[in-house]
């Protein structure tokens, strides 16, 4: 068995009770108490995560911005400095590499951040395709920690910390400055579809940043917060998750990311071909999302079952909301079988899907 | 830690047993399993009435995590199920040997829970 990888939080969360499970191969905290407990306390008050074992790639030199519009889906010629973007980028097929987020620092300094499981292939793949563009392309992922302040509560417990006025960065946007006297790049962006901020920060000073913002935010209900929260967190939102909704054999268009595929952003990029041609032909199998009306979870894998019982799908995610107390999750299915009644099996039941357009609750920032 | 009641029988499976004095026996899954479980978010329970062999699979219980088989410790038949979990089945996580109890059986044999393992036998295959 190989070793898993640790991020600088490792211990901190072990002396606070954390479970620990091979994520991706790093050794993550999936909960401390509760799953369902950190989850409400996100949507009430605020959350801390550490998601330091997610990449991040500085992309830099004049042609920066002109390789990564070539590389993503999304119009990187949009950002400016200050300015972040969600964007999947894709194999020439329409498949996905991998979703990411771009940071636009100055006019020719980028940085990434990219999904754990998919680091090291990303990484290949951002080289191989930078060959011929006057760009450089540095891994900063090990030196670099990553803790995500997510909830309603986010933004008071923060600026008790900073001098950074946090009210003058807004969503999707970013600022350099100090938290609890470490510099961090501030991101007010996140992945539970609440106010909050992302903090990139220097790996040596995780324990002390970490440990300030739990102790200031303790009087307004922050809770530690694992990996497990942060899924049923995003799922209620109806974010994607990569290896799920998103995959080689999903392409962005399929799992309903129309808005982050500009066909018409002045460059040629990887996918358009495949993508212009799905946009006019149609998905054949497109990502549905689904509530049931009932507490049994419908497991990623489950067939879904059209009224005569043949298999048009399957389920990619699923979990219980904690908010809705019932189930609710995603699946593909045939595009033609999408506007009839889909079912799951449930041990012998038949678990209908109500189709819903995400996100399944009110959400502090959509 | 987990608790281990000394007034409790234990199966393998990780499902307790209390002898109760009207003759018939409360089952429910120990603190270990609820604990290695994690959120609970559905019990699915029999039929009261219904007839269960030694090692029958007599529900599941769900967590976030996954699904699993609920084993009888004991043969007999069901009179009577928790009725809180329908709403409530993270009851099973803060009360497993209290409040969240599963099913109550009139065992076939009456000496059966005797030969399940005691506290110390089970706290001895948690290690």
């Amino acid at each position: 068995m190989t070793q898993l990888q640790r991020t600088p939080l490792r211990d901190f969360h072990a002396a606070r009770g954390a479970r620990l499970v091979d994520f991706a191969g790093w050794e993550m905290p999936v909960q401390y108490r509760s799953i369902l407990e950190e989850h409400r306390a996100v949507r009430r008050a605020a959350g801390l995560f550490d998601v330091s074992h997610m990449g991040e790639f500085d992309v830099r030199g004049p042609g920066a911005a002109a390789f990564l519009n070539r590389l993503v889906t999304n119009d990187v010629a949009r950002l400016f400095p200050g300015r972040v973007l969600y964007s999947p980028m894709c194999y020439p097929d329409g498949g996905v590499v991998d979703d990411l987020l771009v940071y636009q620092r100055a006019a020719d300094d980028f940085f990434l951040c990219v999904n754990a499981g998919n680091l090291a292939r990303d990484l290949d793949w951002i080289r191989t395709q930078a060959a011929g563009h006057d760009v450089t392309v540095m891994d900063r992922s090990a030196e670099t920690a990553l803790l995500a302040l997510q909830g309603p509560r986010a933004v008071a417990i923060l600026q008790g910390l900073s001098a950074t006025d946090l009210a003058g960065i807004g969503y999707y946007h970013f600022a350099t400055g100090e938290v609890a006297g470490v510099p961090c790049v501030l991101s007010r962006t996140g992945y539970t579809g609440e106010d909050g901020f992302e903090l990139y920060h220097a790996a040596g000073h995780a324990v002390r940043l970490a440990e300030a913002l739990l102790a200031a935010g303790a009087p307004h209900g922050l809770e530690l917060a694992g990996l497990g929260a942060r899924d049923s967190l995003r799922l209620e939102a109806g974010y994607p998750l990569y290896g799920h909704e998103l995959s080689p054999a999903i392409s962005p268009l399929a799992a309903g990311l129309g808005w982050t595929v500009k066909l018409d952003k002045g460059c040629d990029f990887l996918g358009r071909d495949a993508l212009v041609a799905e946009k006019r032909g149609g998905s054949p199998r497109r990502v549905v999302y689904f509530r049931t009306g009932d507490r049994r979870i419908l497991r990623p894998d489950s067939p879904v079952l059209n009224a005569s019982g043949t298999a048009v799908g399957h389920v990619l995610s699923g979990t219980l909301s904690p908010i809705l107390q019932e189930a609710i999750g995603s699946a593909l299915v045939e595009t033609a079988a999408a506007a009839a009644p889909l079912a799951v099996d449930v041990r012998g039941a038949a678990v209908a899907l109500q189709l819903v357009r995400p996100p399944f609750v009110p959400l502090g920032r959509t | 830690m987990s608790s281990v009641p000394t007034n409790l029988r234990y199966a393998k499976s990780h499902e307790w047993v209390r002898p109760e004095a009207d003759g018939t026996v409360t089952i429910g899954i120990t603190d270990y399993a609820q604990n290695s479980l994690g959120d609970i978010t559905y019990v699915q329970a029999p039929k009261v009435g219904a007839v269960l062999a030694t090692g029958a699979v007599f529900g599941v219980v769900e967590s976030v995590k996954a699904a699993s088989d609920l084993y009888a410790p004991v043969a007999g038949t069901v009179v009577a199920v928790n009725p809180a979990l329908d709403g409530a089945p993270e009851t099973v996580n803060r009360e497993p040997y209290g409040a969240g109890w599963m099913l109550r059986l009139k065992p076939a044999d009456p000496a059966a829970a005797g030969a399940l393992l005691d506290a110390s036998a089970y706290g001895a295959l948690l290690g």
